[in-house]
């Protein structure tokens, strides 16, 4: 039995379709990853499957619980680390994770045994009974993320959990998370519109305007376009772009002072260029595609493009004031 | 049992938070004697009261009832500042009743408003107001019915609210009215016809009334002694309790 069922979801916000018709299933034990551009409905998606909305139609169930006829079986069911950080920055580390494990109803021995036991998973046992309000980002969600794992859900849910993070630290939870998942066998229901972050994943489910577009694995996805992609840099970059078109018909274009240019199996292709070209070669670099030239093939679009709205960009700043 | 540990784990996380910040608490615990001293001592002098009460024997009540009415709004307040600064989802998505997350938040409005009355309560000999130990426990007592009432009031109408700046809104147009409009610092006897309408929907006019029950042992046909019955105060107050309560906990369910 999937552990996260949804079939024909649909969300509308006034006149706005948020969700459109959205199938698919979730098997127990895999990390699943929702990858789109902002507004794709990752969130709108989420939040009904973690009963904070109700669907305008179509269902959507948890660990065999009906998302709104069953919403108390599917809360407890659930951990969840949300876009925006939900800790109460007033309270100690401690006793944030106190609260969680009475709201879970926990016993006192079984809550004490966890919290120590994830205070050290988290690297926070020095800090545990330090105010939360003096963290850093990355502090916070490694809290966030002990505290989801408290009560030892089916299935956890990270909606975005390194959005605002520096590169370091979101290698650092990614890392933590795949090793909680080896070690607590749990179920991954994960967004995030960072591709290399999507590539971890057992599937990807690609959406677009909050229809399914593709869902396979990352390796799979990948297959779809053949087309490796080339940079490359030359002695007379104008010379070589004409030599590439009147021999091998390919469109290369500049970026950087460099040549891009798009070709199957891109490794078999340099010695055949470097021997062709009268111009002589610099440097070649070859790129696998990545799962943001899936997105473009599948939808004109890149997903970068689409990044840094205004309320990205308030969130980013409210964030780097601790104000959130 | 799971209800009652998120009901007391959602009152302490508040009460915890409330004497962590020795400033604000310092604060709320004088600006009640404060006022007692000023219209006590201040107005008391030139305010002619009959009937064997005293001008400052007639406020006691009242401020008791703003003290709590501020006590009882500021924390149901907390509600805003949860839902914008994130602690308000992560109680939204645990397993937990939707009622008990109203009574958890009502009851520390309660405890926090009840402790200040207490307070108030403790220093009013000092002014010269006699009070007898049976009179202390029935003030603590009623006075912890009020502030329910207003924390559930309060809560009802933040579930609603969007944000922080909506909370001038609220000052404005509720609290300073239902303060003035309570027969807290001069009767309700002398408001025109329509005032009078609009402080008998206040239920901080039933609160402010049973408290003076309880303390003003005066002659009952002076102007300045209570408006109703002490039952019907507190039958009210249950009534309004009880249904904003109900009403909290149903806007909390799930959004459409």
């Amino acid at each position: 039995m999937p552990i996260v069922e949804v079939q024909n979801l649909v969300k509308k916000f006034g006149d706005l379709t948020a969700v459109n018709d959205l199938s698919f299933e979730v098997k127990e034990g895999e990390a699943f990853g929702f990858l789109g551009p902002n507004g794709a409905g990752k969130t709108t998606t989420i939040n009904i499957l973690c009963t904070m909305l109700w669907p305008t139609s179509g269902r959507a169930s948890v660990n065999g619980f009906d998302c709104v006829k069953d919403s108390a079986q599917v809360r407890q069911s659930i951990g969840l680390v949300f876009q925006d950080p939900t800790l109460d920055n007033g309270l100690t580390a401690y006793e944030n994770l106190e609260f969680h494990a009475y709201l879970y109803n926990l016993s006192r021995k079984t809550m004490k045994e966890r919290i120590a036991e994830l205070m050290k998973v988290v690297d926070l046992e020095a800090r545990q009974h330090d105010v939360v309000k003096k963290f850093s980002g990355g502090m916070k969600r490694r809290l966030e993320i002990a505290r989801g794992l408290l009560h030892r859900p089916r299935v956890f849910f990270l909606d975005e959990p390194t959005l605002g993070l520096d590169p370091q630290t979101r290698f650092n939870i990614w890392e933590f998370i795949h090793r909680l998942r080896r070690e607590e066998g749990i179920t991954l229901f994960m967004t995030t519109h960072y591709m290399d972050e999507a590539e971890n994943c057992d599937r990807v489910a690609i959406i677009d305007k909050g229809r399914l577009i593709a869902l396979d694995s990352p390796g799979e996805l990948k297959a779809m376009v053949k087309e490796d992609h080339l940079r490359l840099v030359t002695a007379n970059n104008e010379a070589a772009k004409r030599e590439i078109m009147e021999r091998f018909g390919i469109e290369a274009k500049f970026e950087n002072g460099e040549l891009h240019l798009e070709v199957e199996k891109g490794n078999e292709f340099i010695p055949t260029l470097v021997r062709e070209l009268s111009v002589p070669v610099t440097s070649v670099t070859v790129q696998k595609p990545t799962l943001n030239e899936v997105f473009l093939r599948l939808t004109g679009r890149t997903i970068r493009a689409e990044e840094g709205g205004a309320f990205d960009g308030l969130r980013t700043r409210l964030r780097a004031k601790n104000r959130i | 049992m799971g209800t009652f540990k998120a009901i007391y784990i959602i009152c302490l996380r508040e009460l915890r938070k409330f004497f962590r910040d020795r400033l604000h608490l310092a604060g709320t615990l004088f600006r009640p004697i404060l006022w007692l001293m000023v219209l006590g001592w201040g107005f008391g002098r030139i305010v002619a009261t009959g009937g064997g009460i005293s001008y400052k024997e007639y406020i006691f009540p009242g401020i008791t009832g703003m003290t709590v009415l501020y006590a009882s709004i500021f924390s149901s307040m907390s509600i805003i500042w949860d839902k914008e600064f994130g602690p308000l989802k992560e109680i939204l998505v645990a397993p937990v009743s939707r009622s008990a997350i109203v009574f958890g938040k009502a009851a520390s409005g309660t405890a926090v408003a009840t402790l200040q009355a207490a307070i108030i309560a403790l220093f009013v000999p000092i002014l010269g107001i006699h009070i007898t130990p049976g009179q202390f426990v029935a003030f603590l007592l009623t006075s912890a019915l009020v502030s329910f009432t207003i924390s559930s009031l309060g809560i009802l109408i933040t579930s609603h609210l969007k944000s922080l700046d909506s909370f001038n809104v609220v000052m404005n147009f509720l609290v300073m009215p239902m303060f003035f409009l309570s027969g807290a610092i001069y009767p309700i006897k002398v408001l025109p016809e329509w005032l009078k309408m609009v402080a008998m929907v206040n239920p901080l006019t039933y609160g402010v009334d049973a408290l003076k029950n309880i303390m003003l042992t005066g002659d009952p046909s002076s102007p300045f002694s209570p408006d109703f019955p002490l039952w019907v105060d507190i039958s009210v107050m249950v009534v309004i309790a009880a249904s904003m309560t109900g009403l909290a906990a149903y806007s909390f369910r799930q959004k459409e």
